[in-house]
Formats: C-alpha cells, sequence, structure tokens
C-alpha cells in the first residue's frame, strides 16, 4: 500500500510543507525565499515567459520555471545554485540586449552608444538615461547578478515611441516582452485592448490591429503602466520628471465613485505627482483613468484659497473672521425671524464621515432644524 | 435606498466587492457599470470570462459590459417593475424558486404570487418591449444558478418608481434565496465616493448617524445627552428636492451647502436657479468657485481629500481611512474646522484636536460602528456593522436572519413614468456619466488628458433616429424639453436603441438638467432623471 502524501518540499536545504495546487514559487514565496521574476503578474495565469525564475528540481533534466511548476511531494529544489544563477544571467543578459536598455553601461563613454541608442534617446528629447532609473525591475536584477552585457550590441527597435495620447507614453524600445502589460489589460481589468502582434524580431505589443492606444479599445486605466517592470511604459506627466528617491508616498482613499479604491499618492515638494493602486482590498491595486490620472485639480491655480463675501452684488475677498461672524450673524438672524425651520444644509457625499457626523451635530443641536440632506438622491 | 430598507431593514449593499467574484449569476441593471465603476466591473468582467459565470445585462442602453453578457435585455425606459415582476412570474411558475428560504426567512409570499400573475411574458413584451422568449430565458437563468447577485445603479433608483424598482430586485433576490450569502445579494453600486458615510452620519433629514430616528424620543434624549443641548427639533426635516422648491416659496431663507453644486446636478435647472435665487442667505462652502458659489453669499474655501485626514465609508460599507499628503492651498481650510468655527460663534463651543478625536466621537454613539477606530482601519478597511472593539465587521448582510427579523415581499404593480413621449415630444431621454468626467466636472475637468477623451457634451442616438431627424454624426443638434433646451453635438452609437437618447449631465454649458423632469419617487424623494420626453431638431 503506498504511504499517504505528506505534501513536503525540500527548499535550499529547508524542509516545508505545501497545499496541493501550490507552485514552488508560491511555497518559496511564502517561506520568504526570494525568487526574482519578471513576467509574473498575481492574479493572472502563470505563463513561464521570461524564465528568470527557473530553479533546480533534483531528477530533472533541465531547470523548472517556478511560477509555473507545482510542488510535488518529496520535490528537492534549489533557488541559487551555480546553474540556476548562469541560466538567469544568461536571460538578464539578452533581456539587456534586446532593445535600449542603458543603465549598465552607464561608465560606458558616448562613443560606445550605437546610432540606435542615440536616436532613441533624441527622440525622447532626454538628457537623463532612462526615465524609470531607480524603479526597474530589470536595472534591478542586473545588479544583482552583475550582468552588464557589455559584448552584446543592443537588438535596435523597429516601433518609433507612441507619445500621442494624453495619459501613457510607450516606449518600445525598452519593452522586454514579458506580456504582464497584456495579462493586466486582458485578466485582470479585462478591457482586452492589448495584444502581442507580429513575429520574431518584429514582436511588438499591439492595440486592435496596431494602432495609436487613444483609437483602440483602450480605456486608459494604468493598469499596464502599473505592470511594467521596465521603462517601456510610463506615466506621461511623470516620465522623467517623478523619481522615486524624490517622492514620499501617503496611502489613501479615492476620491471620486463610491468603490473606494485604496491608493498611493506620490508627493514631491509638496504636491501629488504621481498616483498607484494599493495592493489592498477592495481594488488590489488596480484604479479606473480618474483615479489615476484626474488628481490635477488638487493643484489647480483655480482652487479657493481665501474666503468670499458678497457687497453690493460683487464677491471680494474676506478674512476667516469676517466670513465666519458673517456666517453666523446671518443665520442667527434668519433663525429668529423665521423659525429654525427657515434653514437647510446641504452636507456632502464628499467629504469625510467624522464632517459629515459635525454637520449632522451643527444642523440638529445649534441650528435646531433637521433640514439636512446631501447629493445621494441626484 | 428606501426600497432595500423596508424590505431587508437596511438599506445598504448587502455584500462585499469581492463577492461578486463568488457569483455563479450575475445581473446587472440601471448600471453602466465598465464607466461608472469601472474597478467593480473588473470584478464581474473576471467571473464571466475567467470564472464563466452568467451575466444577464439589462439596460435601455447597450453598454461595454453588455458585451460581456449572456443575455442583453434592452426595456423601454421606466418600464422596470414590470420586467422584474415577468422575470418572478416565470420562476414562481415554474416552481424553480426557493422554497425553503421564502418559508424560512420572509413574509407577503402569496401576495405576492397572486400579483406577479398577470405580468406574463407576453403582457411584459407588451410594455417593456423585451421579447417574451428572452424574459423567460434570463429568468430561468437568474433561477438556475446560486448564488446570484444583482447589481444596480442610479438606472433603477433615478425614477419616480425608483423605490418600487428596489422592492422588486429585492423580490427576486429573496425568491432565490440570495441573501445572507457569500456571492449573492443586491447591490446598489454607489455614485460618490462618500455616499454612504453621509448617510451612515445623519446626512438625512429623518435619522442622526447609524440611522437612529430624529422621530424616536428615546434616541432624542441619547443625543441630547451626547451632545449636551435639549430641545432637538423631533419633526423629521425637509429632503433635498424638497428645500429647493421650498426655498423658491420662501419657506426656506437660508441655505448653507457644502460640497455640492447642486446649480448643475439638481433637475429642471432652470426652476432650481430661480428658487436659488429667492434665498435670502447661501453659504457654499467649496474647493472650486462653482456655478453654485457664484450665487453664495458667502463662499468658504475648504481643503480637498489629499489634505485631509478623516475616514470615507465605500459603497461595500468598508470604512476607509483618508490621509494628508499634502497642505491645503492659501488660507482653505478642513471641513470641520470651519463648521466648528460657526457652531462656536453660534454659541455653542464645538472643539476637537483633531479627525480622530471626532471618530472617537461618533463611534460611541453609532452602534453600527462602535468597536471601529484609526488604529484598527490602520492597514485595511473593515465594513459595518461592527458593534465592539473585538467584532472583525461584516462583509456579508442579512445571514441567517434579516436586519427586520423577516423579509419582506412588496407585491408592486408598474406604473408608468411621469412624463412619456407624446407627439410634441416624441422621443425619450435618459442621462447619466461618462468615463473620463465625473459629476458636474469640477475636479475632472482640470486635468487636461480627460478634457481631451471627453471635451463636449454629446447626444447619443441611434442611426434611425438620426437619419428621421436629419441628422449625422458630428452635427449640432437642438434638444427640447418641456422645461428647456441646449444644443449638442451628435453621436451616431450601437449603443442607442431607436426612440430613445442619452445625455451626460456632467457640462454645465450644456446642461443636461435643463431638460429633465423634477417629478420625484414618493417616498425616496429622487428625481426621474433616467426619463422624461424631448424633440430634436437640427441647430440653425
Amino acid at each position: 500500500m503506498a504511504e499517504a502524501p505528506q505534501n513536503r518540499i525540500v527548499i535550499n536545504g529547508n524542509t516545508w510543507t505545501f497545499e496541493p495546487g501550490e507552485t514552488l514559487l508560491e511555497v518559496a514565496r511564502r517561506h520568504h525565499v526570494d525568487i526574482p521574476t519578471l513576467c509574473h503578474l498575481k492574479g493572472a495565469t502563470p505563463t513561464g515567459a521570461c524564465r528568470i525564475c527557473v530553479v533546480e528540481v533534483e531528477g530533472a533534466a533541465t531547470l523548472m520555471a517556478s511560477c509555473a511548476t507545482p510542488a510535488t511531494d518529496g520535490m528537492v529544489v534549489r533557488t541559487e545554485s551555480p546553474k540556476v544563477v548562469a541560466a538567469r544571467r544568461q536571460i538578464l543578459e539578452l533581456m539587456l540586449a534586446s532593445g535600449n536598455h542603458n543603465c549598465t553601461i552607464r561608465q560606458t563613454v558616448e562613443q560606445d552608444w550605437s546610432r540606435f541608442q542615440m536616436r532613441v534617446q533624441d527622440e525622447d528629447q532626454a538628457v537623463e538615461l532612462c526615465p524609470v532609473w531607480g524603479d526597474c525591475r530589470l536595472q534591478d536584477l542586473a545588479f544583482r547578478y552583475q550582468v552588464t552585457a557589455r559584448n552584446l550590441p543592443p537588438a535596435e527597435t523597429v516601433y518609433p515611441m507612441e507619445t500621442v495620447n494624453p495619459f501613457i507614453v510607450r516606449d518600445f524600445s525598452r519593452c522586454i516582452h514579458c506580456g504582464r502589460c497584456v495579462q493586466a489589460c486582458n485578466e485582470i481589468q479585462v478591457n482586452n485592448a492589448i495584444r502581442f502582434g507580429y513575429q520574431g524580431t518584429r514582436s511588438k505589443i499591439v492595440a486592435g490591429d496596431d494602432r495609436p492606444l487613444k483609437d483602440s479599445d483602450c480605456v486608459f486605466c494604468g493598469e499596464c503602466v502599473q505592470a511594467c517592470p521596465v521603462g517601456a511604459l510610463v506615466e506621461k506627466d511623470a516620465r522623467y520628471r517623478v523619481r522615486p528617491w524624490q517622492t514620499t508616498r501617503v496611502r489613501t482613499t479615492c476620491s471620486y465613485c463610491g468603490v473606494g479604491c485604496q491608493l498611493d499618492l506620490h508627493v514631491a515638494d509638496g504636491r501629488v505627482v504621481k498616483v498607484t493602486g494599493a495592493d489592498v482590498a477592495p481594488n488590489h491595486g488596480s484604479l479606473c483613468v480618474k483615479g489615476r490620472f484626474g488628481f490635477h485639480f488638487i493643484h489647480d491655480p483655480e482652487r479657493l484659497t481665501t474666503p468670499l463675501v458678497r457687497d453690493n452684488g460683487q464677491l471680494r475677498e474676506a478674512t476667516w473672521d469676517e466670513a465666519l461672524d458673517r456666517v453666523a450673524r446671518r443665520l442667527g438672524e434668519i433663525r429668529e425671524q423665521h423659525g429654525p425651520d427657515s434653514l437647510g444644509v446641504l452636507t456632502s457625499a464628499r467629504v469625510t464621515n467624522e464632517e459629515n457626523y459635525l454637520m449632522n451635530k451643527f444642523t440638529r443641536a445649534v441650528l435646531k432644524t433637521n433640514n439636512i440632506d446631501h447629493c445621494a438622491r441626484l | 435606498m428606501a426600497g432595500l430598507a423596508a424590505t431587508f431593514g437596511s438599506g445598504a449593499m448587502t455584500n462585499t466587492i469581492a463577492c461578486i467574484e463568488k457569483a455563479e449569476v450575475i445581473l446587472i441593471t440601471g448600471s453602466n457599470t465598465t464607466e461608472n465603476h469601472p474597478v467593480i466591473s473588473t470584478f464581474v468582467k473576471r467571473a464571466v470570462t475567467r470564472r464563466g459565470a452568467k451575466l444577464i445585462v439589462v439596460d435601455p442602453r447597450r453598454t461595454r459590459i453588455a458585451g460581456f453578457a449572456d443575455f442583453y435585455l434592452r426595456q423601454n425606459l421606466g418600464t422596470d417593475v414590470a420586467w422584474i415582476n415577468g422575470m418572478m412570474h416565470v420562476i414562481i411558475k415554474e416552481k424553480i424558486y426557493d422554497r425553503d428560504f421564502v418559508a424560512q426567512r420572509t413574509a407577503g409570499f402569496e401576495a405576492l404570487k397572486q400579483m406577479v400573475e398577470k405580468y406574463t411574458p407576453e403582457f411584459v413584451e407588451s410594455i417593456t418591449g423585451i421579447p417574451a422568449e428572452h424574459l423567460t430565458a434570463a429568468a430561468r437563468l437568474y433561477a438556475s444558478g446560486r448564488p446570484a447577485s444583482i447589481l444596480y445603479c442610479m438606472g433603477i433608483t433615478q425614477h419616480t418608481t425608483g423605490t418600487d424598482n428596489v422592492k422588486c430586485l429585492a423580490a427576486l433576490a429573496m425568491l432565490c434565496g440570495n441573501l445572507g450569502v457569500e456571492g449573492g445579494g443586491v447591490n446598489p453600486l454607489r455614485g460618490q465616493n462618500n455616499v454612504q458615510g453621509a448617510c451612515d452620519f445623519g446626512g438625512l433629514p429623518d435619522v442622526y448617524s447609524g440611522y437612529q430616528k430624529v422621530a424616536d424620543p428615546a434616541i432624542r434624549a441619547k443625543m441630547e445627552k451626547a451632545w449636551g443641548v435639549s430641545g432637538l427639533p423631533e419633526k423629521p426635516g425637509l429632503k433635498v428636492t424638497q428645500m429647493v422648491p421650498a426655498a423658491g416659496e420662501g419657506r426656506i431663507k437660508a441655505l448653507y451647502v457644502v460640497g455640492e453644486n447642486p446649480l448643475v446636478s439638481d433637475p429642471d435647472l432652470n426652476h432650481a436657479e430661480h428658487c436659488f435665487k429667492h434665498l435670502d442667505f447661501l453659504v457654499v462652502q467649496d474647493i472650486f468657485l462653482t456655478e453654485t458659489a457664484r450665487m453664495a453669499d458667502v463662499v468658504l474655501p475648504s481643503a480637498c481629500f489629499a489634505e485631509k485626514d478623516g475616514t470615507f465609508s465605500n459603497t461595500e460599507r468598508r470604512v476607509q481611512r483618508v490621509r494628508k499628503a499634502v497642505e491645503p492651498p492659501g488660507q482653505a481650510r478642513d471641513d470641520w474646522w470651519i463648521v466648528c468655527q460657526i457652531a462656536t460663534r453660534m454659541g455653542y463651543p464645538m472643539q476637537y484636536e483633531n479627525p480622530q478625536a471626532i471618530f472617537d466621537e461618533l463611534a460611541r454613539i453609532t452602534p453600527s460602528y462602535g468597536g471601529l477606530s484609526y488604529p484598527r482601519l490602520e492597514k485595511e478597511g473593515i465594513p459595518w456593522p461592527c458593534p465592539t472593539p473585538e467584532h472583525p465587521g461584516t462583509p456579508v448582510l442579512h445571514q441567517g436572519m434579516f436586519t427586520s427579523g423577516k423579509g419582506v415581499f412588496f407585491a408592486i404593480e408598474y406604473i408608468p413614468p411621469a412624463e412619456v413621449a407624446d407627439t410634441e415630444y416624441p422621443i425619450y431621454l435618459t442621462t447619466g456619466r461618462v468615463l473620463y468626467q465625473y459629476h458636474t466636472g469640477t475636479m475632472t475637468m482640470k486635468t487636461e488628458g480627460l478634457n481631451e477623451r471627453a471635451p463636449e457634451c454629446f447626444v447619443e442616438m441611434s442611426a434611425r433616429d438620426a437619419r428621421e431627424h436629419g441628422l449625422q454624426h458630428g452635427d449640432r443638434a437642438l434638444i427640447s424639453s418641456r422645461r428647456g433646451s441646449i444644443e449638442v453635438v451628435v453621436q451616431i452609437s450601437d449603443q442607442a436603441a431607436p426612440g430613445t437618447v442619452f445625455l451626460p449631465f456632467h457640462y454645465a454649458q450644456a446642461a443636461a438638467n435643463r431638460l429633465t423632469n423634477a417629478r420625484l419617487d414618493p417616498v425616496s424623494g429622487i428625481p426621474e432623471f433616467k426619463v422624461c420626453a424631448v424633440k430634436l431638431a437640427k441647430a440653425a
């Protein structure tokens, strides 16, 4: 009689249990073993496309992609063996050579740059090396595994940069074809706007029949930008302007519809410069075009900055004391003259719970009327 | 909300957003989900494409979410009670309802059964235009999969029969035992970030925070004690849609408006403007000089969400933190600070150190929030009810028992909308939002990219209606109702049904609400934004 399965697995010499159906990557991550990934996208089907997550499994003829290999009883796995490291270095070299990835050759003199790199730099009209320097998964891994790709000339991308929509810059010279954007669009947001197009060296992520995003089914949710591990998809507004070491992040709740997406406001010099989705309930990282890109109202010059009072038919600037005194006096006078039910308050579905609570308290306890409502009905 | 409260005893989304992905069948009606709740629509689309859930969409417009549906049913405007009764007719007649649930947890089934008897699919087709066989098939599909989730939005509530519509949807869900279960429920999708919170905290004429009734002497005594006052008013106040006309009649003399722009969002705007002009005193507290603020006697500049601490409660009752990231511009101040200043100047000192101190007070006197505190909300939000500090929160309402005991079936007859098309105004108009703009546009219109995507008002119409009025895509059309007229660009679209056109209401320059009908649902006081009669002409 066969022994009952123990659901045990050995990773780097440690014995751990796993849940049936878990992949090697999931078991490892649960136990804080850091297997690097590039194409893996949480919530989407593993594709095994980039192979950076390969591990050595005892008895297996080849290295296995840990994101797509289910754990089985008695497996012995090594995640950083010499064979694994060599394979990862080779994958990274090919990726770095697959397009315009400048950061590893930063020490190089200008003459070393290929015409292609100069062209892209020119097209970009930038003096800096890369719009996502310091915020790039490929760069992180190249440093981790000490890969420079100096001896491989970069392959040229035939596709020019797409800048014709207001929100997202698509820089095909920096795309590593990991497919995360395609999965984010098709499996997470299910907007089905982009896919892999063309074959071989002409491979490109296309929208519809290869048209600009603005003329496609794209709804500019930006899920693809958030998923892109390199500098191929970047917020137009933030490109070259927002650097991770210059910003702080503040977790808060979106102020548009009632979904209440959790998001991070990226703040630099006292201004909100970028928004990303937070991976918690209810949205788990996703946002829509308004939540991600519609933050400019915060610093708009038309914001009200001072109280206004009407004199002789015209609104003029006033101090807080003057404006508040006038409100208190007039509300008091009208209540005196016409009774509390001649007063009404429209509180707001836009302000906080604390503020709504106080508006309710003010209306009832101070004005002494129940004439309070808000725009839920409108 | 009134419809759900009457049926179940609680007027909020019964289940969580995450629950949608656990549904076997999803019924969406009166919600343009992909444009108005884009992130919720991803849960629906994933359920359908990745897990094989079945989707039924019932809507006068063939919206993008309808492209994912197994059944798309197009009803005539304002005929929702009829098709829902029709579905219940089929489900009862074919005995595919949940008999145990109906017997154990509901009241009023026999009356419902008798009433829907006459709503045969053929009779319903004559009212709604939905082919009888499609309605039958959709009803069978809804009843066949458990759990089934119903999602709805303003397309259901903004009718003179809005409360009836909601009661009918609630009855349909109860009939199939879809309440108190993960993946089921009746789920109104809230349109604004903190509508739920404004309702939860007494921003309503008849209740204090936590829906505690102003008419209840024991509750009034509790509030008087908590607030250190006496003589709290006992008579429920006026709804917004009553206050504005009351201003026109001189019964309301002063209005204090916080963060709203009724002079774009109110129905029958020409009349609303007249009413506002009648006020003796208008205070507007906002982040921009809105159309409404321009008419004010005093304008108070407030901080926006990125500039303040606090909490919002989302559509699934999840209480979530709002955190200050930047300073407000100039002298703009937090809304809570402003109202405290006014109260203090009127002889009632209101002083709090910070929003957390206000939250601690509101939690003490609001039972459903009693167990919540800022430390508990630090990492992730918690859905109420959460009565004690040990309570984990309540993702699914009505498990085992309804808030009010038994769920009540209301037997409701179809009545037509307040205004129907006639020879003078032969076309129906419905209104709503578009993806790239939000409400009256005061926020979204500050982002150039959003304006580039949705620059101006348009009227969406079928190719047939355009042809019959001699209009082409891109022409300017004059669209008029009994109350006003506006000029807009024509957009011919497959989304529109012949005989019904659509206008977004964001644009003050061509405000759709110059045309809409201010007739109200008698219970909820919600105007019939979704149906009125208009005529079309090529603009001169």
